[in-house]
């Protein structure tokens, strides 16, 4: 059997047994609501900075607008559950967001992904911020106060599945020949151009890419919480999802997992001390980044296919 | 005519504000090459001196904007030696985050300290309003005008005429080499740092002047608007930070005054967009060529 069949096949496997265990917990009662809040907050988090890890971490491009790209989503998800209050409804506004934020981010793309580093980084919030205040200002997302009474068309397990099914196709991608393409434009532009690879095309892909996953990701935002507001959206938010990449380490898919969870449960805990939660959390952030500068797990990977391939003799 | 030249003193006395705050972000991204995000919240901290140094010590104005400027520039140096200096040789990224959370812990650690709520700023000066061929100029506005000038003077001055000015363009060319002649780069980033920072202070009590109303949050927008303006007028530039902040802040009063209020930073950032993609290193910046 090949390699990739066999590792993905493990990590289906690792999946399931994750499932099992929540809904083994849930079934317990030891899950009550607050907690189940939180698993689908973190699961949540990890689509949105799975997708952002591949723009920066493996394309090397630095985003600062994915918040942007959610906010399409969520309002694609949004409008239409309004009049196609079903569980299909759900899934083709879904779609609906996935195609009108790829949209976006071509047209945004294909200029500014000729900038380099911090200025790709302050345009991409740019268009950021450009697309937060058309939707603040638009009737039909009912402006600043948002949309509310949005159907619960999200479950955890929807949020569960998702977040399995979006990491599987991005984990793939980057070990696809568009990954290996993607990463040699990370490592050097000029080297990768010269070896025939269409640089502005594959860096145009992880951002697409990316902006798509983070449709999905406001999708589930907007069906799970069931109110959305601009505000919601706003260059805070895209920082958020940036610091859970850079906390886990930029370009380490294990890492994203591992700071979505520890910045998922350390919120969770500082839900009780009130007004210094932020500052405690602020402090952890700043700590954190001066102890573990390159974030908590580096590039480290876990991975199945170098345990399949360990020891084995390669025949050409 | 007439709502031009009243929109373009507004616009140049917000401009100046917005280009005091460019010029510490141009020359911290100069010499370090940090997106130092915590910029705007030394602001914040400075029109919250102004604020308690008006109202608790009954300083009077002139005192107030020193003092403010004094100490936020003992802020700034402490910020970068205990928060970015051991992030020097680390991923840029990692500083980055690094300089989001300072901004976070001084955002919530003044909301805790002194409340989140806006509060007045002491009228340290009484109003007057001059009318000058039917346009309306208050003396706050031109009081803001001239800092904001003169203070952009001092600094070029000290970073064209002094020694620690060569030492900060000596640095910002090449880090390495100007060890190598004996430039100390610690005490060189340090100075960046409280220069910066003191012209923070200073459009932080002018602010506070002019909007009369601080909350511990008044930072956040500002600060991006005046990163922004750093960039369009080329990052790293000290003409094209002042530059930077007086286009920003004439678009702004610009749009408002069309009666697109609503859409004002949507003008702003496509604006950058644009002027990022006609001219990728800003007006004044130098765009150097890659090579192999």
């Amino acid at each position: 059997m090949k390699v990739t069949l066999k590792s993905n096949l493990a990590w289906v496997g690792v999946m399931l047994f994750g499932f099992i265990i929540i809904d083994a917990l849930e079934f317990a009662g030891l899950i009550n609501t607050f907690i189940e809040n939180m698993l689908v907050t973190i699961g949540i988090n990890v689509i949105l900075a799975v997708g952002l890890n591949l723009i920066i971490g493996f394309a090397g491009q630095f985003s600062l607008g994915h918040a942007g790209f959610m906010a399409i989503g969520a309002y694609a998800t949004g409008i239409m559950t309004q009049t196609m209050s079903t569980p299909l409804g759900f899934y083709i506004s879904m779609v609906v967001g996935m195609v009108i934020a790829v949209i976006a981010a071509v047209i945004v793309g294909v200029p500014t992904l000729r900038l380099r580093g911090d200025y790709l980084a302050i345009a991409t919030m740019g268009a950021a911020e450009i697309i937060r205040i058309v939707i603040n200002n638009l009737k039909i997302t009912n402006g600043a106060a948002g949309l509310f009474n949005i159907p619960a068309l999200a479950s955890w397990v929807t949020v569960y599945v998702l977040m399995c099914l979006t990491t599987i196709v991005t984990v793939n991608f980057i070990h696809s020949r568009g990954g290996r393409a993607v990463m040699a434009v990370r490592e050097d532009e000029l080297a990768a151009g010269a070896m025939g690879i269409n640089t502005t095309r594959w860096k145009l892909a992880a951002f697409v890419f990316g902006a798509a996953t983070a449709a999905i990701g406001g999708s589930l935002h907007a069906a799970y919480i069931q109110t959305i507001a601009p505000g919601d959206f706003n260059i805070m938010a895209s920082i958020a999802i940036l610091i859970i990449v850079v906390l886990g380490g930029v370009g380490s898919i294990t890492g994203t997992f591992v700071a979505a969870v520890v910045l998922g449960a350390l919120d969770t805990i500082l839900q009780n001390f009130g007004t210094v939660r932020m500052i405690i959390y602020s402090l952890a952030l700043i700590l954190i980044m001066i102890f573990k500068p390159a974030g908590l797990l580096g590039t480290w990977e876990f991975s199945f296919r170098r345990w399949l391939t360990k020891g084995a003799v390669t025949h050409d | 005519m007439q709502t031009f030249g009243q929109q373009l003193v507004n616009g140049l006395s917000l401009g100046s504000i917005y280009a005091l705050l460019a010029l510490g972000y141009t020359m911290v991204y100069g010499i370090i090459k940090l997106i130092n995000f915590a910029h705007g919240d030394i602001y914040m901290l400075g029109a919250f001196w102004g604020y308690y140094s008006l109202r608790a010590f009954h300083f009077n104005f002139l005192m107030a904007l020193c003092s403010a400027m004094v100490v936020c520039a003992v802020l700034g140096v402490v910020i970068e030696y205990f928060a970015y200096r051991p992030l020097r040789h680390s991923p840029r990224i990692t500083a980055l985050i690094t300089a989001i959370g300072v901004s976070f812990l001084l955002e919530n650690g003044m909301s805790a300290l002194v409340g989140a709520n806006a509060r007045s700023f002491p009228q340290a000066l009484p109003v007057v309003t001059y009318h000058w061929l039917g346009i309306r100029v208050s003396n706050i506005q031109l009081l803001i005008l001239i800092t904001a000038c003169l203070l952009m003077a001092l600094l070029e001055l000290i970073i064209k005429r002094t020694k620690m000015g060569k030492a900060m363009r000596a640095v910002s060319v090449d880090p390495e080499a100007a060890q190598l002649v004996g430039i100390n780069l610690n005490h060189t980033i340090s100075f960046t740092f409280a220069l910066g920072s003191a012209m923070a202070g200073a459009a932080g009590v002018l602010i506070g002047l002019y909007y009369n109303s601080i909350d511990p949050l008044m930072g956040m927008t500002p600060g991006i608007k005046a990163f922004v303006a750093a960039v369009i007028g080329g990052i790293g530039s000290v003409p094209g930070a002042s530059l930077g902040g007086f286009i920003i802040g004439i678009l702004e009063t610009g749009v408002q005054a069309v009666g697109l209020s609503a859409y004002k930073d949507a003008v702003v950032y496509f604006v950058l967009i644009v002027i990022l993609l006609v001219m990728p290193a800003g007006i004044f910046g130098h765009n150097r060529r890659e090579k192999v």
